[in-house]
């Protein structure tokens, strides 16, 4: 029932490409997205390694049901081509572009893996696409990019470049990043696409991680990037519908059930017709809700 | 001739020690008769006595067996000092039957092996170079693993007599009083140490804190005492604990811990007065804390939790989450601090704990149990004494005596860098598949088939895979390969007995 569009995209958990332990591991902390770095993480005297280790990763481990993404190194670093070839060839669902700044970036990032997915057998198209949004350029140009290419999935908002570009830092309440983070929201949401907020690095600031968690949360972001896999239970535990908001849920997917049983175009709840947004959300609730094990077998309420 | 668990053992030693195959976990209801020490009778007057030359001298003959404790782990300073002046005196052919031995230890061994002063050991395991210089053959008679429970019973049979057992202690009067509690280097639990005690025949404390007459509560009792011997200094209290109990922030041994307490909470045996035994690794620290809230949030309490107890062991019972801890040792120095300050903490002797020739040992009492493996095979064997490379690295220890519970976990990582965890055999037996229920892994967990009651009752845990051990070991290889069998002479350098003093299984030299 889950197609790409609706993807749960909570958590994107960040790993090392060059640490064996760790892409090994990768797959059984529950996180929906795994980005493995090729890029920041990873230093040059590495940069060959890590991709070969990453491919054969991609190749042989089973990461069950997460998306798997690849943060290749940018458009202006030698590593570029073979890292778009490599995985490509390995079959990752997603390429994630760093420093993205214009629409340009990812269409020359999209010739090049329509070209290599010709090269290795790769069904046309299959390979997709997400743009790390890291300056001032890249934020003013957030939809044209969100834009750039039928196989963007989605945006990445990377505060510390940002920040830095912005000539200010990260502070606790976050208003320095207010604008992008809408821009970015705002451009992927009218693209169609998801919209990731930014990693949190202090491990010792749980609260300080909640309240962030929450705001993006509150303000429509589909999920965050993290660094830590102990992040990924916080993060599910922001995203989990209340108890009442899935009995609402329950209450409109009935509905809905009646009225195709019916074969009515109309659907009524309480005597009332329920609008598109309220199925649309109300289906969204579900699957957090099932993703969050709070409904049994039969689509019904489990009491924790 | 193999056993039960298809393991072959040695014909001719098995013969010439007239030693039993282990065939089942069952220990059935036999008639045991115990045995008594040799007393020479005192009013207790010159039992303190200054050089413990003299006492070596006096007291230990050729071929004879002497004993020790583990309780200092590796701050040890009793072994050596005793096992210098005995290999400096030329006596030969002694047995060593100390309950464990611990790195510490393990020089002046090679050292008292090689000069023949030890020519036979029992123990309950060995690690580092002494596990590689006995896997290399340098023992000619085989070492004799025990559990806790299984050494306590061979002292009661008499397999292992134990002519002179010397004990370090951080406190003692001059006719032998002594606990573990109060001093420099204080370890709590006596536990294992008491059956020494008991049962030697000489009985020589080391103490380096003489206390006034008569000193109390009285672990070890001057009426099983000889000798006591004033030292500089018995051990060194950094390096007895695992220090302040840091819990681990490993995302996977988290993870496992996380799952671990899943299992127990939505097993049968969580209700209240239910018992529990945890280790004092990373993940089973975790495991507690897991357990206390669920303990908390579903109103729970435990009537005991047993074993080799931890600060956060303890904790709960000052919480009033356990109504008593029993203490067999203490890891660390929060859990021997409260064990002497809580009247409801009990020290209990080996025997107590998990002696299976006993009226009834706590073990058998017991609910829940989580034990590591370094190796689990697919039916559900688990090996905690020799690694992959068939070296000798671990200990028995209470794995075996523990798994007697009711329900027993084994929490343990798919693979360990490049070595697969789960595998289709172990390297060693150690415990027997029968008495272990339920595999944890980071991946998933693997319920042993014959507890088709677990099956049923924990195969919808939300985020927990099931899988198969089978499914499990193939993750595993596909993981980290295949590797080449490792390669053994004929001789056997080790024999691992069960608990009942059958043999699971044999350990055959390393070939260089």
């Amino acid at each position: 029932m889950v197609n790409e569009e609706e993807r749960l995209r909570r958590t994107m958990m960040f790993v090392p490409g060059n640490n064996p332990a760790m892409v090994k591991d990768a797959g059984i902390y529950g996180a929906d997205s795994i980005m493995f770095d090729l890029e920041d993480a990873v230093s040059m005297t590495e940069k060959d390694a890590a991709r070969t280790l990453v491919y054969e990763a991609l190749s042989t481990v089973d990461y069950g049901n997460a998306e798997l993404v690849v943060r290749i190194n940018g458009l202006d670093t030698p590593y570029y081509e073979n890292d778009i070839k490599a995985m490509v060839k390995a079959k990752v669902d997603v390429i994630r572009l760093p420093k993205t700044e214009n629409a340009n970036m990812i269409k020359k990032l999209e010739q090049l893996v329509e070209k290599a997915e010709k090269e290795f057998g790769v069904p046309a198209g299959s390979i997709h696409l997400m743009a790390a949004i890291e300056s001032a350029k890249g934020v003013l140009n957030a939809y044209e990019i969100a834009c750039a290419s039928k196989r963007m999935i989605g945006l990445a908002l990377s505060a510390e470049d940002y920040t830095t570009d912005m000539k200010t830092h990260r502070y606790p309440d976050g208003a320095e990043l207010e604008f992008a983070r809408n821009m970015v929201l705002h451009a992927a949401r009218a693209a169609g696409i998801a919209a990731f907020d930014t990693v949190f690095t202090n491990m010792d600031d749980p609260e300080g991680f909640y309240r962030e968690t929450k705001h993006i949360h509150q303000l429509g972001f589909d999920g965050k990037s993290l660094v830590n896999p102990r992040q990924i239970e916080m993060v599910n535990k922001v995203y989990e519908p209340t108890r009442k908001e899935i009995e609402n849920a329950l209450n409109v997917m009935d509905a809905i059930k009646e009225a195709n049983e019916k074969g009515s175009g109309v659907i009524s709840m309480n005597g009332q017709m329920v609008d598109r947004p309220v199925v649309l959300r109300a289906q969204r609730v579900v699957q957090l809700a099932k993703a969050a094990h709070l409904l049994n077998e039969e689509g019904d309420y489990i009491e924790k | 001739m193999k056993n039960s668990v298809e393991r072959e053992l040695p014909e001719n030693i098995m013969n010439k020690l007239n030693l039993r195959p282990y065939k089942s976990t069952e220990i059935g209801n036999p008639e045991i008769q115990r045995v008594a020490p040799k007393v020479r009778t005192t009013t207790g007057e010159g039992k303190l006595v200054e050089s413990l030359e003299k006492v070596v001298k006096d007291n230990v003959k050729n071929g004879m067996t002497i004993s020790f404790h583990h309780h200092f782990r590796n701050g040890d300073f009793v072994f050596n000092q005793v096992m210098r002046i005995i290999i400096d005196s030329g006596i030969k052919e002694l047995t060593l039957a100390p309950s464990s031995l611990t790195g510490v230890m393990n020089n002046l061994v090679i050292e008292a092996i090689k000069k023949g002063t030890i020519t036979a050991i029992t123990s309950s395991g060995m690690r580092g170079e002494l596990g590689e210089f006995v896997s290399h053959g340098g023992l000619k008679n085989p070492v004799v693993f025990r559990s806790h429970g299984g050494r306590a019973r061979a002292i009661e049979e008499g397999a292992i007599k134990i002519d002179v057992a010397f004990l370090g202690v951080p406190n003692a009067d001059k006719l032998g009083n002594a606990n573990g509690m109060e001093g420099n280097a204080v370890f709590g639990s006596l536990g294992y140490a008491l059956m020494d005690a008991q049962y030697a025949n000489k009985v020589v404390l080391l103490t380096d804190n003489l206390v006034p007459y008569p000193n109390t509560p009285a672990s070890i009792k001057q009426t099983q005492v000889d000798y006591v011997v004033k030292v500089d200094k018995v051990g060194d209290p950094d390096k007895i604990g695992s220090g302040a109990t840091r819990f681990t922030k490993d995302p996977k041994e988290l993870k496992i811990a996380k799952t671990v307490n899943k299992v127990i909470v939505n097993s049968p045996y969580f209700k209240n007065g239910f018992s529990f035994q945890t280790g004092s690794g990373g993940a089973a620290l975790a495991v507690t804390r897991y357990l206390r809230q669920s303990m908390i949030d579903n109103n729970i309490k435990a009537s005991f939790a047993l074993g080799g107890i931890t600060k956060p062991t303890t904790d709960l019972l000052n919480e009033g989450l356990i109504a008593k801890v029993m203490d067999v040792q203490d890891f660390d120095k929060g859990a021997a601090e409260s064990m002497h300050t809580n009247n409801k903490q009990q020290e209990i002797d080996a025997s107590w704990y998990a002696d299976p020739y006993n009226k009834g040992a706590m073990v058998d009492q017991l609910d829940v149990v989580i034990l590591s493996a370094l190796e689990i095979d697919t039916k559900f064997n688990v090996n905690v004494m020799s690694g992959s490379d068939g070296v000798i690295r671990g200990a028995v220890g209470g794995h075996q005596d523990a798994a007697t519970a009711k329900l027993t976990i084994i929490s343990a990582p798919l693979v360990r860098g490049r070595l697969a965890t789960v595998v289709p055999d172990v390297t060693t037996v150690v415990t027997p598949g029968d008495s272990v229920d339920v595999l944890v892994t980071e991946v998933g967990i693997a319920i042993n088939p014959k507890r088709k009651d677990l099956i049923a009752k924990l195969s919808k845990l939300p985020g927990v895979k099931i899988y198969s051990i089978e499914e499990l070991q193939k993750m595993a290889a596909k993981l980290v390969g295949t590797p080449n069998p490792i390669e053994y002479t004929d001789k056997t350098v080790a024999l691992v007995e069960y608990r009942d003093g059958t043999i699971i299984d044999a350990i055959k030299e390393v070939k260089k």
